[in-house]
């Protein structure tokens, strides 16, 4: 019989009962949070008269719609904060073990606040009402996003109804190249797999490429395992991941502590263990790369030339290429690095940790940003992030190059608060996803790394990092 | 839970791949505390020429004519055909509450995202997965043919089209039973609480830093 994979552990550790067409109830360690997708499940908890099954496994804070600045003049627009105010309301009736509230000094996006205080461990299912769940795959956890009706579910019950997901394995070896980071990882994945690849399929990263990063780094690469269709990404944890959780607020304590490492170093997939599907990929072939069109799909590598619908067979893919030039404004053949912009957005779960901050502010430091970069705006994922970040003096560097240095939160990510494009701006972004609008309506979103983006501020158009 | 058996619906094709939750319902809209009145926002940036925001009134609002669901034809549509990867990106429910508020019980489309068609069957909607083959042969007829509507039963999983060809589809069993009856799924769960219980119990005591 073959050995298990890291997924098939994780799983079998939160089977409570299995239905016989294999309909499963599985128990949830970790429940995140967020004003956005939760006041209806309250609600509907209220309206059935239940109570939280283990409010202690909630985490919880603001963090889609609170602005980035001017946070003494608090949330202007009168939704947003009713938004905001119903999740204050919703946690002090239901109670939490943790809450940050906006303005609170910890406050950030909920996909960093969690690891930051040691409440995502390795073995762990971890859910949220949003789809960046997958973030926390990164410790080894069985992580995902959840709908609303699953949210309350959740609540309810601390379970989820779920099927038992394929598994795909996708190994990333050898060395990454000098700057080339764990968003080229990501997006170069993507670029293979397409946004559907990954759909029914949980993915583990392996390989000397994943060892090799930071946690940090592996965060980003588990984030954006949902563009590739994953609903979670996982990664086994290792001496780093002990490492980094060590001494955390909620990691395990003293007397706990080996008990609970030795545990986790059981959660790897058995060297037998068979996948469903294997992707395998050279670190060294990677390159830092660019979307250029409406889906992380459609990304290349910084040296390539924006696609010719002609050249495309497929009917469905060449109006998907024609659609996503129109809407992006670029001609076909044009070189990315001819791509210039008008925004440049470093910030949101994929990319606002210390890690990404430094890797932008190495390359911001000494320079200017573009003339004809409008804004340029550094948004850290947390409260934690802001003040390490200024510590190291980064906000020094990014603020005399000409970036803002704002409050953290989503932000620029999906523009529910003030931070947006206009109809027809560009932006190089370090989020997860350039969908149409997705920024602002009618905004042109293209996906880079943390130091593509800032070396992007400075050029005002695209370049290769590696040069500058 | 809104039950699903069966409906004779009108069509309307939505001929493009990869359909994210952002173009079903733009993220302004979520910022709503509730679960309605999300409809006359479906495909907001599609549908009208101006910026669309909560609450506002959609009557007057000018039409982008060439978006097909604002063609007068399909009007009152309660089919809605797809292509592949409908409702990826985001985990956000207000994408199938505005599905379900516009009118539309039946997707069908070669494939669906995840979490999107997870969150179909909690609001009484109903996801179908056909081939790519069977799809655009549903496209072709629905714009060939004015007024085409398909009858989808979920008992019996088939869809037949008005020249009477039927085609049939899976669903998982468990989804299936809760639509066709319309069951609170958490009132279901609660039934296994001395399971879970038991289960919870057992989990604190191999991994007690888990409950901290």
């Amino acid at each position: 019989m073959a050995g298990k994979t890291l997924y098939d552990k994780l799983w079998d550790s939160h089977l409570v009962h299995q239905d016989a067409d294999g309909t499963s109830l599985i128990y949830i360690d970790r429940h995140l949070v967020h004003e956005v997708t939760s006041p209806q499940a309250f609600e509907g908890l209220r309206m059935a008269g239940r109570k939280p099954w283990r409010n202690s496994s909630i985490v919880a804070n603001p963090d889609h719609n609170t602005p980035t600045k001017d946070w003494d003049k608090g949330i202007e627009d009168p939704v947003s904060k009713l938004q905001v105010d119903t999740l204050d309301k919703n946690m002090k009736e239901f109670g939490s073990l943790v809450y940050f509230p906006f303005k609170d000094k910890n406050q950030g996006i909920i996909h960093v606040i969690g690891p930051e205080h040691g409440t995502t461990l390795p073995g762990m299912t971890v859910v949220c009402g949003d789809s960046h769940t997958s973030t926390h795959g990164a410790f080894g956890a069985l992580a995902h996003g959840i709908g609303t009706s699953e949210v309350e579910h959740v609540l309810a019950t601390q379970t989820l109804v779920a099927k038992k997901s394929k598994s795909m394995l996708v190994k990333v070896n050898g060395k990454l190249g000098v700057g080339v980071t764990a968003k080229d990882v990501a997006l170069a994945v993507i670029g293979i797999t397409g946004t559907a690849g990954g759909t029914g399929y949980a993915i583990e990263f392996a390989g000397d490429v994943i060892s090799d990063l930071s946690m940090e780094g592996r965060m980003t690469i588990c984030n954006m395992a949902i563009e590739a269709g994953a609903r979670a990404g996982i990664m086994a944890p290792d001496e780093k991941t002990a490492a980094y959780l060590r001494g955390k607020q909620y990691a395990p304590k003293a007397d706990q502590w080996d008990a609970a490492v030795q545990y986790w170093n059981t959660l790897h997939s058995d060297a037998d263990a068979d996948f469903d599907a294997v992707i395998e990929l050279e670190g060294g072939d990677i390159q830092p790369q660019v979307t250029w069109g409406t889906s992380p799909e459609q990304v290349l590598p910084i040296g390539a030339t924006v696609p010719d619908p002609v050249n495309e067979a497929d009917a469905t893919k060449r109006t998907s290429i024609e659609n996503a030039l129109k809407y992006m404004g670029l001609t076909p053949n044009t070189p990315i690095t001819d791509i210039k912009l008008d925004k440049v957005f470093i910030g949101s779960c994929t990319n606002s940790r210390i890690e990404d901050l430094r890797a932008a502010a190495v390359v911001a430091k000494g320079k200017k940003v573009a003339s004809n970069i409008d804004v340029a705006m550094v948004v850290p994922g947390s409260g934690i992030v802001k003040r390490q970040a200024e510590e190291e003096g980064l906000d020094k560097i990014f603020i005399e190059a000409g970036f803002e240095w704002r409050e953290p939160g989503c932000s620029m990510c999906l523009a529910m608060n003030a931070d947006r494009l206009s109809a027809g701006e560009r932006c190089a972004s370090t989020s997860n996803r350039n969908f149409e609008g997705r920024q602002g309506p009618g905004g042109r979103t293209h996906l880079v790394s943390p130091a593509m983006a800032a070396a992007a501020a400075i050029a005002g158009h695209f370049v290769d990092v590696r040069n500058v | 839970m809104k039950a699903f058996t069966q409906i004779t619906g009108l069509a309307a094709p939505l001929d493009r791949a990869n359909v994210d939750t952002d173009a079903i319902i733009p993220k302004q809209f979520l910022k709503s505390i509730k679960r309605t009145g999300f409809g006359p926002y479906l495909f907001d940036e599609w549908r009208y020429t101006n910026y669309g925001e909560p609450d506002m009134d959609c009557t007057n609002r000018p039409l982008n004519e060439s978006f097909v669901l604002n063609q007068a034809r399909y009007k009152g549509a309660q089919v809605l055909l797809a292509r592949e990867n409908f409702g990826c990106g985001s985990s956000r429910e207000h994408a199938p509450w505005a599905i379900d508020d516009y009118g539309f019980r039946v997707i069908i489309a070669p494939s669906f995202a995840d979490i999107f068609y997870n969150n179909c069957f909690k609001n009484g909607i109903l996801p179908i997965v056909a081939s790519a083959e069977k799809v655009e042969q549903l496209f072709k007829e629905c714009e060939a043919t004015e007024g085409y509507a398909l009858k989808v039963d979920l008992s019996s999983q088939t869809v037949t089209t008005p020249s009477g060809e039927s085609f049939s589809f899976e669903v998982n069993e468990t989804s299936k039973h809760n639509l066709l009856n319309g069951l609170d799924e958490i009132g279901l769960t609660l039934a296994h609480e001395d399971k879970i219980r038991a289960f919870e119990s057992n989990h604190q005591q191999q991994q007690p830093w888990l409950f901290a």
